[in-house]
């Protein structure tokens, strides 16, 4: 027999399936911010005066705003004169008017990223916004929804089409200057997905963005904001891959939310942006602001996040209760591998009579992976007879990584009910040389054990986006057992 | 049909088995005895793969196949399975989910077509049965918040589904009191065959009133040091195992010693 070897340290290796890069002519700005750079990015979108103004007042607030350092973090200083604040692929003179006149190459990366744009190979009952390094490529399905009255389009589209409802919603949940990173992202916001859903309509498919960052050296720092009006129902998901390489990038986004009376939003994650290598080497920086307002009485709003990659998550979805008997919940599976780093959580704030939140969280780290669980749930004092309920729990794969807990509960009124429950568990070489012993892989007994432990998140995702959240935590831990 | 030579092997640069030699026939049941820290558990573990052990030395063979060269789930899915002295509890994992898993895997490695769902509760209720467990136990994560007895039995349940040809029980006797220890042994009784060895590795005689043995040998020091039929037990049961260690240690005062 050969000298032991880790079975857990050995399956921690693996492959990121989607490191590729696509060779594409890129209409990119030199490195560097300024008021110049946000004025060509203003005007290359054709921006009208307002929204130039709204992202040069942003700007200046940021100048004056320092990075956050509470999170449980490490890396260092971002220089932001050293990033690219726009980049597009390159395309005929006018934009393309339907699919057979984007980019085939462009076509090919998204159908290799498992997304097919065509709607003849399209996903089924799925419409898909494709967003590439800072602009939106295609938007599928625009029309069957168009016959409901909705409106799925790019951001920037959104801005030329309807800039009263843009203007009416935009920033009206994550302030501009809300904190440093979406300060930034309101200065040089470039694209993103925008949805509107009348009152009383039920969005008759799913919708999707699949974000890709292409480009080096690029940040991409996209917006989106739906807003589902009184009575409105929308489940949309999110998914995000970017190439391998050495050096970090920066993803800075802003997702606001808005539900009036009675309408309900449920927002899907599946966040796999490039890791970076086993040693920690490059990798996505994936700073990021979602905030939803349940704005009206009786209305929903529902996080779900499965989050793999990115070398440094920091996010918080969260949810202002202010309509009266409305609902918040977070539901999130968060994996940190290798030198991975993720402290993530949320907020939820009550501020209606009989509001409720659920926060389920749970953690996964292998590796040197460092996991971070970060919660507020606060009740103001108006808000009679709120509850909530938060279980956080940590799930730990070898010797060497790390999981913390910091939840935070602020009560101001004497009728609430707030629950906390939190476990750690560990997957050890007991665990499974029980499960070889009859008969089963160290893979398939670390996946049946993940799933196990994933089970009460996956099952919120819709039914498609669940399969492949399982396939990619499945690749995720490949090669962390051997 | 299992053949173990000159078995030298250690954890942590620890020397644990020095020079191990054992031969079961198909169909026997061998018991093997010793004192706490004799290398018991040691041997089924290495007999079942854990790579915490380094084998030092020595052969294992197995239907004439070297088993210390396959892999833990190989040895598993060739009809190698280990009673644990302590079952592992696996959180989030049903029972159901896991039996099944490793049924099939076992039957897709012999050529047969795995269990449904349908299938698979079937025979598992069954076997249950026969255990005595309770249904429930089917829908609760493997082995979590079970009792000692519990634990046993579903270790028992296991082997009934799995059909090994070895079996390997590890003190399945600790821990239980009278009425386990005797549901326990007869479940494993009536898993006894022509086609199946077993080992069962037992501090105590009393479980060899329950599981009576084709054969006794007791392990000290990493070695068998004797050999015998049931009636060795009873020796052992009278003497304890003072004299085995000290005959060991002075060989010339053999016998003297008591």
């Amino acid at each position: 027999m050969n000298a032991p070897t880790k079975p857990i340290e050995a399956f921690l290796e693996r492959e990121y399936p989607a490191g590729f890069v696509t060779a594409l002519e890129a209409d990119a700005l030199p490195k560097g911010l300024s008021e110049d750079v946000i004025r060509i990015i203003s005007e290359k979108k054709g921006e009208p005066a307002w929204l130039l103004e709204w992202r040069l007042e942003a700007y200046r607030r940021w100048l004056t705003m320092t990075p956050p350092h509470w999170a449980q973090v490490s890396f260092p200083p971002i220089d932001y004169q050293d990033i690219v604040y726009y980049s597009a692929p390159k395309r005929k003179a006018d934009a393309p008017k339907s699919l057979d006149e984007v980019d085939p190459e462009l076509l090919r990366t998204y159908e290799k990223l498992g997304v097919p744009l065509h709607e003849r190979a399209r996903l089924a009952g799925v419409a898909v916004d494709a967003v590439f390094d800072s602009v939106s490529v295609a938007t599928t399905f625009k029309k069957q929804l168009g016959e409901h009255g909705i409106i799925f389009c790019s951001f920037s589209e959104a801005v030329k089409e309807h800039p009263e409802l843009v203007r009416q919603y935009l920033g009206t949940v994550v302030p501009q200057g809300d904190n440093f990173y979406a300060a930034l992202n309101s200065a040089v916001f470039s694209d993103g997905s925008f949805v509107y859903i009348p009152k009383g309509v039920r969005c008759p498919m799913e919708l999707s963005t699949y974000f890709r960052i292409n480009a080096r050296d690029t940040g991409q720092f996209e917006r989106t904001l739906i807003i589902a009006d009184e009575g409105a129902t929308v489940s949309y998901l999110e998914g995000c891959t970017a190439p391998m390489r050495d050096e970090n990038q920066l993803h800075a986004a802003v997702v606001e939310l808005v539900a009036l009376q009675g309408a309900s939003i449920k927002y899907s994650t599946v966040q796999n942006w490039y890791p970076g290598d086993k040693d920690g080497k490059g990798g996505i920086y994936n700073f990021v602001t979602k905030r939803g307002d349940c704005r009206g009485a009786r209305s929903h709003i529902s996080w779900t996040q499965v989050e793999t990659g990115s070398a440094i998550t920091w996010k918080y979805p969260s949810v202002l209760l202010r309509g009266d008997d409305s609902v918040g919940e977070f539901y999130s599976v968060a994996l940190t591998n290798h030198r991975q780093q993720a402290d993530t959580g949320s907020k939820m704030i009550h501020m209606g009579r009989n509001t409720k939140s659920t926060i389920i969280s749970k953690g996964i780290s292998a590796g040197r992976g460092s996991n971070t669980f970060r919660g507020l749930v606060r009740v103001t004092p108006k808000a009679a007879g709120a509850r909530n309920y938060t279980q956080c729990d940590s799930l730990l794969i070898g010797e060497r990584c790390a999981a913390h807990t910091f939840p935070t509960i602020e009560v101001r009124h004497p009728s609430a009910r707030v629950e906390h429950e939190a476990t750690t568990s560990r997957i050890g070489e007991d665990q499974l040389f029980y499960a070889m012993q009859r008969g089963l892989t160290a893979e398939d007994a670390v996946s049946m054990i993940v799933s196990g432990f994933c089970k009460e998140v996956f099952k919120e995702l819709p039914m498609e986006f669940a399969v492949e959240a399982q396939k990619l935590l499945g690749v995720s831990l490949e090669g962390s057992v051997g | 049909m299992l053949d173990i030579r000159n078995l030298h092997a250690s954890v942590d640069g620890k020397p644990i088995l020095r020079g191990l030699d054992l031969h079961v026939g198909t169909g026997e049941v061998h018991a093997i005895m010793g004192p706490n820290g004799s290398g018991k558990s040691t041997l089924a573990q290495v007999l079942a793969g854990r790579d915490s052990f380094t084998v030092e030395d020595g052969s294992v063979s197995w239907d004439g196949v070297d088993l210390l060269a396959m892999p833990t789930e190989e040895r598993a899915r060739a009809g190698l399975f280990l009673a644990f002295q302590y079952p592992v509890e696996i959180p989030g994992v049903s029972n159901a989910y896991f039996l099944k898993a490793a049924v099939n895997a076992v039957r897709r490695h012999r050529g047969e077509p795995e269990y449904d769902a349908m299938d698979f509760l079937k025979r598992v209720k069954a076997e249950m049965k026969t255990v005595g467990m309770r249904e429930e136990f089917l829908y609760r994560s493997v082995n979590e918040g079970f009792s000692g007895g519990e634990k046993k039995r579903n270790e028992v349940l296991q082997m009934a589904l799995l059909e090994p040809r070895l079996a390997i029980l590890d003190e399945t006797d600790s821990g239980l009191d009278i009425d386990a220890l005797r549901t326990v042994a007869d479940g494993v009784n009536r898993l006894r065959s022509p086609e199946r060895s077993m080992i069962v590795i037992t501090h105590y005689q009393r479980l060899l009133d329950y599981i009576v043995p084709d054969h006794v040998h007791v392990l000290s020091r990493g070695r068998i040091v004797r050999s015998g039929g049931r009636e060795l037990a009873h020796e052992l049961e009278e003497r304890g195992y003072g004299w085995i260690d000290e005959a060991q240690a002075t060989p010339a005062a053999q016998g003297a010693a008591s």
